[in-house]
């Protein structure tokens, strides 16, 4: 490591106020491109940080010619922010691909977060299907649905896109510039109400 | 260590000695971090270590803490997990298995949005 590294890793400005006790966190999961940094930058104090982590996934036959069975070892970035939300609190986002290969690293990070985002292009709607199915089967994660409206891409009602998706009469819709922090505020604020209304939160006993 | 174990993954295992997990469950990588004040810093820690306690001399989650040093957050895991044994780290925020955070937390999550 040199010098210019070492200095880098001095960030006292970066640091939370002492204050804060408690951190919570929303996943941004989505394809490739469809804007999850952007969004993430959109609503964190801090310039959005990258980590590397490496995850070992199942290879089922995607490469013969390695010879190799079973597993490969592969490494997955994960873009995040963070943002103060009280004197006690601060939230954390973290944007991964949602892919199936990379469920070992983000089945992990769903494990105690608020909810995710799910992010998708309307002129890439099939790259969502593995995201939400994903996340329906596998996780009890509450997920707002963000349909990041690029200029050129075509626009759907929105129970269009329910039908298309397949999603359930409860899941939010929200349309979103990701680039506009009030629009990206307004999407967590979307999926933390959809949360309370899941019934582990509802007051009356069953 | 010989030529060709020189990869950054690699590297890594070896600083944490050999141990590819946390001994601690509990950590995430929203999970706060904050030096032991006034605790010297032993000789014997790696440079990692060290870096890692001086960059915590203010609260920061592990995920930046990893950011920061370039090194994935499991091994960074790792290195949290003897500094807390040795007394030299402390975290902050006291996450429970919960699939998800308690009401009163979300609510006052959504209060924190409402108001940015
Ligand atoms: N016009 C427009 N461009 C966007 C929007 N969100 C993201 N982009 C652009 O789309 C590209 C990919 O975004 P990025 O956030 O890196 O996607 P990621 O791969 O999901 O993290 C970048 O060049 C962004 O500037 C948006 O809401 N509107
Ligand atoms: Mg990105």
């Amino acid at each position: 490591m040199d010098s210019a590294t070492s200095d880098q890793t001095s960030k006292p400005g970066q640091h939370l106020a002492p204050t804060i006790t408690r951190s919570v966190k929303v996943l941004v999961v989505g394809a490739f491109g469809v804007g999850k940094t952007t969004l993430i930058g959109a609503v964190s104090e801090i310039e959005p940080l990258r980590t590397e982590e490496m995850i070992t996934t199942a290879s089922v036959g995607v490469d013969p010619v390695d010879g190799l069975q079973g597993k490969t070892t592969t490494t997955v970035a994960m873009d995040f922010g963070r943002v103060t939300l009280s004197p006690e609190m601060a939230l954390y986002l973290f944007g991964t691909p949602g892919q199936r290969r990379f469920w070992d690293l983000w089945s992990g990070l769903a494990d105690g977060a608020v909810g995710a985002l799910v992010m998708i292009d309307t002129r890439h709607l099939e790259d969502s299907f593995e995201v939400l199915d994903q996340l329906e089967l596998r996780t009890k994660t509450p997920f707002a649905v963000v349909v990041n409206q690029f200029p050129d891409a075509p626009k759907y009602p929105a129970e269009r896109l329910r039908a298309a998706l397949d999603l359930l009469p409860q899941t939010p819709i929200v349309v979103c510039d990701a680039r506009d922090r009030t629009s990206a505020v307004n999407a967590l604020i979307t999926l933390v109400e959809h949360a309370l209304t899941f019934p582990m939160f509802q007051k009356v006993l069953a | 260590m010989t030529e060709e174990y020189r990869d950054h993954p690699v590297r890594s295992y070896v600083l944490t000695s050999g141990r590819a997990h946390p001994t601690r469950n509990t950590l995430r990588p929203e999970t706060l971090l904050v030096a032991v004040d006034g605790r010297a810093v032993p000789a014997t820690l790696s440079r990692p270590q060290r870096e890692l306690l001086r960059l915590c001399r203010g609260t920061l989650a592990l995920a930046e803490a990893a950011a920061y040093l370039a090194m994935p957050v499991s091994l960074v895991a790792v290195m949290v997990s003897d500094l807390v044994d040795t007394g030299h780290l402390t975290i902050r925020s006291n996450h429970q298995a919960h699939v998800l955070p308690p009401r009163d937390v979300l609510e006052k999550v959504l209060d924190g949005l409402r108001n940015l």
